[in-house]
């Protein structure tokens, strides 16, 4: 049996008769498995990207040396190691000193990601490979500026002295922390001694930095969490930089999305693959029947003909996604630091049981349906297997197909935004096109015979049209999504740091400074800067329950539990925080006082609306209940609180005052002018960071793009399945116009006209599909403005027209190049 | 019962299944009675309407009647199911139909072999390439069959038929796609293939002159039985 059946396989292939189910099933597959290919390989890299953000693939912080055991475990698992001490000192330099951050590090420092140096104040930064010669110190722009030195001069640290080296642009693993306050100064960790700065009771942080592969990463981990010590920690990924993550997130989730684009639209050319097949099978399975064949063996010989098929499409499918993802990678090379681990067998696995599940959820049921062809359909044409509502036909394809989109989407929100727009838009197309066939068919008596005749044949079978008109507009949905949508979500997605994001933030203003401040930058054309007060307190208690670090087993939540949160006071929601539980403050609560936490905060301490907080800030307490929960906007770049309280209740406490702003283009001396006047503030640059996150998503989109072409062909897949499901029809219809003396001309005037309508119909509800699909997209999906886009208005007919064109003169060609009598013979 | 014949011995009654039986219910064929020995020819002939192929469709058990029974080689074809017919046929019946009925994915060879195959003979190329030779289609084996011509395209279908080496030869119509030059041809070859064989044959047509072909002439009229010669 299996032998016949892949027989009967590789016939019906050299016949034709597959080559569409072939091809839909080899893009669903490639498609899904490039993407699974990829994501998991990407999800590495991005961590990894993230691991930047630590200078390692882990970080080990203690407040004392590290014990060496720890230090060479590192070395021992064949893993990088570098080091680095952290602390706070005076430095000086002619008649300046200054309080400074020093880091000192070991060569190979960081081992994620680069440092960039300068060679001068306001001169272009490159990348470094190296750290501080020995005798040697880096220092960042402002305390360039604000000792007055340049590259040469003398520095002193401690009881040594330095030279003053490069100027340090950019430390990767500083991210936009507020709390990195002081000045950069960067040296080498062998020249530390020499300052006698470390003593006994001395404040200093003890880093050891490992990087490595994964597994090797991941026991270290694991190792080191055991043997953990008083003041000592482990950091992975905590928090940051969530704006990069931010973007990578909605890269993968439109790299997912693409994914079941294709998974969709292969559907779509699957049922209208298998349709056809069945219906081209009718008679062969009648005819079996007669020469004897039970209809448990044929229904074995077709179950099985369609599983081989399913296997050696979706082997084919995984080659294909594997050849994709590697395009895909070697694209984002420049963004993924060293080389992207091998995938794993999981995608095959993902891609074939998309393969199977697909056909078999479609073909099946047909299949089945075949199974009640009468052997008499021999000598008698009209009997053919009982008629069912194709719902019951198709609902466990439709299951199947909502499974897989469950399954790639990894979440239910974002499956069923798919799975119904698809659906409302076969419901909502199927009416308009009937309706406008009717419309069209009525109003369009007058003109030529052929006119009437093609119109006529509109409405001669108007549910065959209107399911061939939503099987096209479907297909030019996804064309026209994939095209002129894409290209605006893009932007969309591009567009959205706005140009006039942030990208200075201030650090530790004072009250009294607040007003000179905002006019300096007034003077030098920064508009209404908004600044917000800062307090810094601890929480100690849910609901009157002191809570601590034992309280809570995520390790992050430990760690905040025991370190001071940033609290600002607001009586105005911040327009980049949603409201998701609970109200903003009213009138009653600027009154009494009240909290609105961060939903990620809200979550990890398990806060609710309506629930008592108490914290502690310089010996004070105080305690307020939590009227809501809120999102915030990580993209916005602007100070974000995890908890904002009413004014009155923390106006009495010590504050100071954070902000940001833009600095305006071409003054680079900017920042310098800032910390001269005001030689207390803090001023962090992110416009390096800035420009990097620029960098990620435009080579993101890039990969994204590559992947969107599986959706694409399997769109135009589906535009072609759509046109072939009728042609043996229309070949026989040709035939018999042609038998009944009409001209060639008259001919293809007649199918002309009927196709003419057909493609404008179906066009105009691509364009409105796509504009919905690309709306909600945005809106709903992405929280991105969406751009309309009025071309596709025209895009879509044109199109729809285009290729219904295409196909009627194909068709037409092939049922007028032939005598009528071969076609007739051929489809009696 | 005879050893290889049909035999029709309760008189077997066909009405339309359209709708609840009454008033409406059409008569297709009524009390036919016939029995045919092994190496008979029988012509079944008669006007379009007058349940012609009706008849073959339940002498081959494609269809099951409102009444009556049909007895193949001893066997009472209603009293198996469906699958059981299908196994009888694929034993003892060979078919050629009006419009051929070749599959079009096939090509010559493969659609003479699909009944072999079907069975799970071995050999099935090989018999099925001598088959199409003695039909005279050697040079066709590779062809589909939207690339013969009728007439080709029939013998196919004779090879087919004979394939198997069947008992009983059901024909309906063989020549009514096909033009009269072409259509005697394969007539000409239809019965030579049944006396080299020995095949029992049961012929429907209208064409009165193959018709006398045949050593038995059934006539039909309103689903009745209106002469025999």
């Amino acid at each position: 049996m299996l032998r016949l059946a892949l027989r009967m396989l590789l016939r019906d292939w050299r016949a034709g008769e597959l080559r569409v189910l072939a091809l839909a099933l080899v893009l669903a597959v490639g498609g899904v498995a490039s993407v699974a290919f990829f994501a998991d390989r990407v999800r590495q890299a991005l961590t990894r990207e993230a691991h930047q953000v630590l200078g390692a693939d882990m970080l080990m912080t203690a407040d004392h040396a590290w014990a060496p055991e720890f230090r060479d475990e590192i070395v021992r698992r064949g893993l990088q190691r570098a080091e680095s001490m952290n602390f706070v000192s005076m430095v000086r330099a002619g008649n300046e000193t200054l309080l400074a951050a020093v880091k000192a590090v070991t060569p190979g420092y960081p081992l994620r990601g680069r440092l960039r140096i300068a060679p001068g104040l306001n001169l272009p930064d490159a990348d470094t490979d190296a750290v501080p010669p020995r005798g040697t110190v880096w220092l960042d722009e402002r305390m360039m500026a604000a000792l007055k030195v340049r590259p040469g001069d003398a520095i002193e640290l401690g009881r040594a002295r330095f030279r003053a080296g490069a100027v340090l642009t950019l430390e990767p693993d500083r991210g936009v922390s507020f709390m990195n306050f002081a000045p950069r100064l960067m040296m080498q960790l062998d020249d530390l001694p020499a300052t006698r700065l470390v003593q006994p009771g001395s404040r200093i942080s003890y880093q050891l930095l490992a990087a490595g592969e994964r597994e090797g990463i991941r026991q270290l981990e694991q190792w080191t969490r055991a043997r953990l010590g008083r003041g000592e920690r482990v950091d992975s990924l905590d928090n940051a930089r969530p704006e990069v993550r931010a973007g990578l997130d909605r890269a993968q989730s439109f790299l997912g999305l693409t994914a079941m684009l294709a998974v969709v639209l292969s559907a779509v050319a699957i049922a209208l693959g298998t349709r056809r097949y069945t219906q081209r099978h009718l008679d062969g399975y009648a005819v079996m029947r007669c020469l004897g064949a039970a209809q448990s063996q044929l229904f074995a010989l077709f179950a099985w003909e369609f599983l081989l098929l399913a296997l050696a499409a979706s082997f084919a499918g995984c080659a294909l996604g594997f050849v994709v993802q590697n395009l895909v990678a070697w694209w984002l090379a420049a963004l993924i630091p060293g080389t992207l681990p091998p995938p794993g067998p999981a995608p095959v696995l993902q891609g074939a049981a998309t393969g199977l599940v697909l056909l078999l959820g479609f073909a099946l049921p047909p299949l089945l349906q075949l199974k009640e062809v009468p052997a008499l359909r021999v000598i008698r044409r009209d009997v053919g297997p009982p008629r069912q509502a194709a719902l019951a036909v198709y609902i466990v394809g439709l299951a199947a197909v909502f499974g897989l989109l469950l399954w790639q989407a990894g979440e239910l929100k974002l499956a069923s935004y798919v799975f119904g727009g698809f659906a409302a838009a076969f419901g909502i197309f199927a009416a308009i096109g009937y309706g406008a066939l009717q419309l069209i068919g009525r109003l369009g008596r007058t003109g030529s015979i052929s006119w009437r005749y093609g119109l006529a044949n509109l409405l001669r079978r108007p549910r065959a049209n209107a399911v061939q008109i939503v099987a096209i507009a479907v297909g030019l949905t996804a064309v026209l999504l994939l095209t002129l949508i894409r290209g605006d979500l893009l932007d969309a997605w591009r567009g959205r740091l706005p140009p006039d994001a942030p990208d200075r933030f201030l650090v530790n203003i004072q009250p009294e400074q607040r007003q000179t401040l905002a006019e300096f930058l007034e003077r030098n054309g920064v508009k209404r800067l908004q600044t917000f007060p800062m307090v810094r307190a601890r929480l100690v208690a849910i609901n009157g329950k002191p809570v601590g670090a034992e309280d809570y087993s995520d390790e992050r939540a430990r760690r905040q539990i025991e370190r001071e949160f940033n609290l600002t006071y607001l009586s105005e929601l911040p327009s980049e925080n949603k409201i998701t539980e609970g109200a903003w403050f009213g009138p009653e609560d600027l009154e009494h006082g009240a909290v609105s936490v961060e939903h990620w905060i809200a979550e990890r301490f398990g806060i609710r609306p309506g629930d008592a907080l108490e914290f502690l800030s310089a010996g004070r307490s105080f305690s307020a209940p939590v009227t809501s929960v809120r999102k915030l906007d990580w993209d916005s770049m602007r100070p974000n609180f995890f908890f904002i309280t009413t004014p009155a209740l923390l106006e009495d406490f010590p504050a100071s005052y954070v902000a940001s702003f833009r600095a305006p283009a071409g003054d680079a001396l900017l920042t310098l002018r800032l910390s001269q006047a005001f030689p207390n503030l803090t001023v962090i640059d992110v416009s390096v960071i800035l420009r990097q996150v620029q960098m990620v998503m435009d080579q993101l989109i890039g990969a994204v793009q590559l992947v969107f072409l599986f959706a694409l062909g399997a769109g135009v897949l589906v535009l072609y399945a759509a046109l072939l499901a009728t042609q043996d029809e229309r070949t026989h219809e040709a035939a018999v116009m042609r038998a009944l003396g009409a001209s060639r001309a008259q001919v293809l005037a007649a199918q002309r006209a009927e196709f003419a309508v057909l493609g404008a119909i179906a066009g105009l509800l691509g364009s409105l599909g796509a504009t919905a699909i690309g709306w909600t997209l945005a809106t709903r999906v992405f929280q991105l403005d969406f751009i309309w886009n009025g071309w596709i208005w025209l895009a879509g007919p044109a199109l729809g027209l285009a290729c219904i064109v295409l196909n009627a003169w194909a068709g037409a060609r092939a049922a007028l190049s032939r005598p009528p009598m071969a076609a007739l013979r051929e489809v009696i | 019962m005879q050893a290889a014949g049909l035999s029709k011995v309760v008189p077997l009654n066909e009405t339309s299944a359209n709708g609840t039986p009454g008033a409406d219910e059409l008569v297709i064929l009524q009390d036919i009675s016939l029995k045919v020995m092994p190496g008979e020819a029988v012509a079944i002939v008669g006007a379009s309407g007058s349940g012609k192929s009706t008849l073959l469709g339940l002498l081959a058990g494609l269809d099951t009647p409102s009444s009556g029974q049909v007895r193949l080689d001893g066997a009472d074809l209603f009293g198996l199911d469906e699958d059981g017919r299908a196994a009888l046929r694929a034993r003892l019946l060979g078919f050629v139909f009006q419009s051929f009925q070749l599959l079009p994915a096939l090509n010559a060879l493969e659609n003479v072999m699909l009944p072999l195959e079907l069975a799970g003979e071995a050999a099935a190329a090989n018999r099925a390439a001598k088959m199409l030779e003695r039909v005279g289609l050697a040079e066709r084996l590779r062809h589909y069959p939207k690339t013969l011509s009728g007439g080709e395209q029939q013998r196919v279908a004779l090879a087919r038929a004979f394939v198997t080496q069947p008992k009983l030869l059901l024909a309906d119509e063989p020549t009514g796609n096909l033009d009269a030059a072409t259509g005697a041809g394969v007539i000409d070859l239809m019965f030579e293939l049944n006396a080299e064989r020995g095949t029992t044959l049961l012929l429907v047509t209208h064409d009165e002159a193959i018709a006398s072909r045949c050593g038995r002439k059934i006539r039909l009229a309103g689903g009745r039985i209106d002469g025999e010669a």
